[in-house]
């Protein structure tokens, strides 16, 4: 029997998605940040993390790209029974998960029109560390600068560059995540 | 809580939908993000773009608060206030410094708001260039080129007319130096205010658009050179508290073409009266 599809989910989907509703909106809303968000045990290789902002914001209506390792018939099932999300390929895909090296090239990601700048999509960016040190950041929602451990640079200031058009980031690791909206300019730490 | 809603009324896929608006819409300060919206149990013109907002970000451990232009006690807020109560179980207050989510209907209230704030407006004409350009499909391409002298020309026309830019409410603003963004009909008053440590949401049902403010993102109130902006206030104390740096409401109070100004927020008011700041 296969149990691992069916597992993992949230116990109270109402409550337990707002709370992770909540972590992800202020982590994003507050490039830098970095906060919990528990309550899915997704199958190996994606974080809890991950799994949370998967049951949060997936669902029929986004195609979801599984990139790398991550594209594991466990996973491809979990997703499938969860949140009844179409599995696509990274041009299509609403969100996308795997780690930074699998995800690229990002030039295939939806950035959105001119006209309609929210048709574009998320990454859901694996890390093996995530602190609040590294690259510079500054622009909205962020007082005077913050501080976020990124793997690169230039790929998130070409993103900025074409603002409002972009994809916009999660970083998760284990069960913390952080946010990098396209408004974000990163500069190297100095 | 004893209810047969699902947390906070809306269905789990409606929350989704409406969540990820909410991200994108933070995602691209000002940018107007189109969604779904659903018919909610109170009339539109009622605050049912708020509410959604609201329904989509509260969490069980919230504490509410809804103001109808700065008032708690008015049917508007007592109704939405009512209505979470019910269907989200969550605490409510009046007290600004309490809440946790605070749904306003035109009005910032005058005590600071901090980061663990979110400020969710209802708005009822999200487009700022609506009543200059009709068509949506030619605001839509105005937004995208940044082609935004038509508002400059209003403002002017303002100067032209009256002398002064006549704009008092719904001022237009620049949201991080790219799109121009309707405040909703908050008091120009309140536009300095748009600039906050709490994160600002933004909700229109009828009109169907989300749309965001992350916090200390710059806002900036459009102006000229010779004519700067103006967050004008009327030139009285309150007359319950004696406060000189509030937002004030016009009281007819005989028949005799009587009247008084008020503190339009409530609770900035009682909260005054109560530490003994009466004038």
């Amino acid at each position: 029997m296969e149990m691992t599809a069916m597992d993992g989910g949230f116990a109270d989907a109402p409550r337990e998605a707002a709370l992770a509703f909540r972590a992800a909106l202020q982590v994003l809303a507050r490039p830098g940040r970095i906060d919990r968000l528990a309550g899915a045990a997704p199958p190996a290789p994606a974080s809890p993390a991950a799994g949370a902002l998967l049951l949060t914001l997936c669902d029929p209506e986004t195609g979801v790209y599984l990139a790398g390792a991550h594209d594991t018939q466990a996973l491809r099932q979990w997703i499938t029974f969860h949140c009844g999300a179409p599995l696509v390929g990274p041009e299509q895909a609403d969100f996308a998960l795997g780690t930074w090296a699998a995800l690229q090239p990002v030039g295939a990601y939806r950035i959105g029109t001119s006209e309609y700048p929210d048709r574009s999509a998320t990454l859901i960016v694996e890390t093996e560390v995530l602190d609040p040190a590294g690259a510079r950041l500054t622009g909205p929602g962020i007082e005077a600068e913050a501080a976020l451990s990124l793997p690169e640079l230039a790929a998130f200031q070409a993103n900025a560059k074409r603002f409002p058009l972009g994809f916009d980031c999660y970083f998760t690791c284990g069960d913390r995540v952080a946010g990098l909206p396209r408004s974000t300019t990163v500069t190297e730490a100095g | 809580m004893i209810s047969n809603y699902n947390f906070a009324y809306l269905d789990e896929q409606t929350k989704r939908m409406i969540r990820r608006a909410i991200l994108k819409g933070v995602s691209v300060p000002g940018y107007q993000v189109p969604f779904a919206s659903r018919e909610m149990p109170m009339p539109y013109g009622w605050g049912t773009g708020g509410v959604q907002v609201s329904a989509a970000c509260l969490t069980p451990d919230d504490t509410f608060k809804v103001i109808d232009q700065g008032a708690d006690d008015t049917t508007n807020a007592v109704s939405i206030r009512k209505f979470f109560e019910k269907t989200a179980g969550v605490a409510v207050t009046e007290r600004t410094s309490d809440a946790t989510v605070i749904q306003t209907r035109h009005r910032i209230p005058e005590t600071d708001l901090t980061e663990d704030q979110i400020l969710v407006y209802q708005v009822p004409i999200p487009e700022p260039l609506r009543f200059l350009e009709p068509r949506e499909t030619e605001t839509r391409k105005m937004h995208a080129l940044e082609e935004y002298g038509l508002m400059h020309v209003k403002l002017y026309e303002d100067i032209a007319k009256h002398g002064e830019i006549a704009t008092a409410y719904a001022y237009p603003v620049k949201v991080e130096g790219r799109y121009v963004m309707d405040p909703s009909p908050i008091p120009k008053f309140d536009n300095p205010k748009l600039e906050s440590a709490a994160l600002q949401l933004f909700g229109a049902g009828r009109e169907q658009r989300i749309y965001a403010v992350p916090p200390y993102t710059k806002v900036v109130s459009l102006d000229f050179e010779d004519y700067p902006f103006d967050p004008s206030r009327a030139d009285h104390p309150c007359e319950l508290c004696g406060a000189e740096d509030s937002y004030l409401d016009e009281v007819i109070v005989d028949d005799a073409g009587g009247r008084i100004f008020v503190c339009s927020d409530t609770d900035y008011c009682a909260a005054r009266r109560e530490k003994g700041e009466a004038a």
